[in-house]
């Protein structure tokens, strides 16, 4: 599945363990591959999108160490160690996450690109433990965006599957 | 992004000594790694910092607070005691970026961010702050964004943060390291004015690297608010920001702070527009009064002439908040 690097210019690639979904990487990258690309390119993990790839839709949305980020900026080199999950790490044993069944539930989006990055953004909102109210959650979600205007069931979708995913969390807390 | 060279030292001494005029320190990279995506920015070696031991906040002997360089912004906002004692900051930095920013960017890098000046991050258009010499199309062109203090011919950008508004409010200290030893720097004194050099955003030494951020004891944590007035309810840079704190005996004003973000090329404080505040009742006359004074000379540009009169109501409409009491 690994593709082959292009020519770097003499510039010496750089190994990189990662725990990715719950299975340990061993990978090979050059300095400036951003993590988004990382997942996409060299991993075919095309669950992540790319939207903006400048930090403003929040589309590349990955939980880092449980954290929610922008991959597309940030280089994958810098994550050493980390513990990574993407959209395709949320479902367990074939059954869909709470927070992904609720987008479904609640049809939460039109042409579902940001959908991903939505749901990963979500899940770290529930960590956060922060939101309180659907205005929290509004200001709390205020980094991802949806050019389809699903914002509506966007919200109703993360407010019901907030309890039951920070339940989850709770659950895996060592 | 142009190829470059990647270093991740332990140490401080070691991070220093990797440090040259052709390399860059990265810690959350949320804007440099834009800026160089833009091809604004293209360094040769990035020197990334995470790693060294500033990841901490810990009680100063002065009874204030000493911030690492490396804490994120999410967790200096959602720090227990910052929340308690420094409510100011929390609600300076839950204002900017989105939750995803805040969870990388780090405290040292929000002091460095640049502008978000469309001409700086255009590099088809002239810009001095990234091509000195060549010219100021903002000056002229879309400036709806652009400063209406302190400016020079040269450059009329904004500093784009809302950390560093509180910052300058508290008079935190800069902590910094260079190879020659160590050093504190005023907020009041981070930042410049564009003048004829708008390519030096700060006073930090080429070959510094900022270690700390140091809060002294006195957090008007009693009363303080953070405005911000932008262009859509949430995720925008400030079209002006404000942050006041008073220190209240019954209903007069014995102390008062108040900083302006998105106004000028650094959070603009002016010591006049406080004093007149000392001893004055907390009421909206003399909060107009320190308005005025802090707002002395402003000139709008083109498209930014709404700015003065925005600004003049949104330090009111702050200092009456934050008189009233922290909202928590």
């Amino acid at each position: 599945m690994r593709k082959t690097l292009p020519a770097t210019g003499g510039i010496n690639t750089c190994t990189l363990s990662l725990q990715l979904n719950g299975q340990r990487h061993q990978l090979e990258v050059h300095p400036w591959t951003t993590l988004l690309d990382l997942l996409r390119e060299q991993l075919d993990l095309t669950g992540t999108k790319k939207g903006c790839d400048h930090g403003q839709c929040g589309a590349c949305t990955v939980l880092l160490n449980g954290k929610r980020i922008n991959s597309c900026l940030t280089l994958a080199v810098m994550h050493d160690g980390a513990q990574l999950t993407t959209i395709e790490g949320l479902a367990e044993g074939g059954e869909l996450h709470p927070m992904q069944a609720a987008f479904i539930r609640h049809d939460a989006f039109q042409c579902g690109y940001c959908t991903p990055g939505q749901i990963c953004s979500a899940v770290g909102l529930a960590g956060e433990n922060r939101a309180n109210d659907r205005d929290d959650i509004r200001e709390l979600m205020s980094g991802n965006l949806c050019r389809c205007g699903a914002y509506p069931n966007i919200l109703a979708a993360v407010e019901e599957a907030l309890p039951a995913t920070r339940d989850r969390l709770q659950e895996k807390a060592p | 992004m142009t190829p470059f060279s990647y270093a991740r030292p332990e140490r401080i001494e070691e991070a220093l000594a990797l440090a040259g005029p052709d390399s860059r320190y990265i810690a959350g990279g949320t804007n440099l790694l834009d800026l160089m995506k833009e091809n604004v920015l293209h360094p040769r070696r990035l020197i990334d910092i995470n790693r060294l031991p500033l990841r901490d906040i810990e009680e100063t002997s002065s009874g204030g607070l000493m911030i690492g360089a490396l804490v994120s912004n999410a967790d200096l906002a959602w720090n227990t005691q910052i929340e308690q004692r420094y409510p100011l900051l929390t609600k300076a930095i839950l204002a900017g970026a989105s939750p995803q920013l805040r969870n990388m960017a780090s405290t040292g890098g929000n002091l460095l961010q640049r502008t978000r000046c469309y001409y700086f991050y255009d590099t088809g258009t002239p810009c001095n702050k990234r091509e000195p010499g060549s010219g100021c199309p903002a000056r002229n062109g879309l400036n709806r964004m652009h400063a209406i203090l302190g400016t020079s011919e040269a450059c009329v950008a904004v500093h784009p943060s809302d950390m560093c508004v509180a910052l300058a409010a508290l008079e935190a200290q800069v902590h910094v390291q260079g190879p020659h030893g160590v050093r504190r720097i005023a907020m009041a004194d981070f930042h410049r004015l564009p003048g004829d050099r708008p390519e030096v955003d700060n006073n930090l030494g080429e070959d510094e690297l900022i270690t700390a951020v140091e809060l002294p004891a006195e957090g008007f944590a009693q009363h303080c608010a953070y405005l911000k007035l932008r262009d859509r309810a949430s995720y925008a840079f400030a079209l002006v920001s404000v942050a006041a704190a008073l220190e209240l005996d019954g209903t007069t004003v014995k102390v008062a702070r108040l900083a302006l973000g998105g106004v000028a090329h650094k959070p603009w404080r002016i010591e006049a527009a406080e004093q007149s505040l000392c001893g004055k009742p907390a009421e909206q006359a003399s909060f107009a009064v320190a308005a005025d004074l802090l707002l002395d000379g402003a000139q709008p540009l083109q498209h930014n002439a709404f700015k003065p009169e925005l600004a003049r109501r949104a330090i009111i409409r702050a200092l009456a908040e934050a008189a009233r009491g922290t909202a928590r």
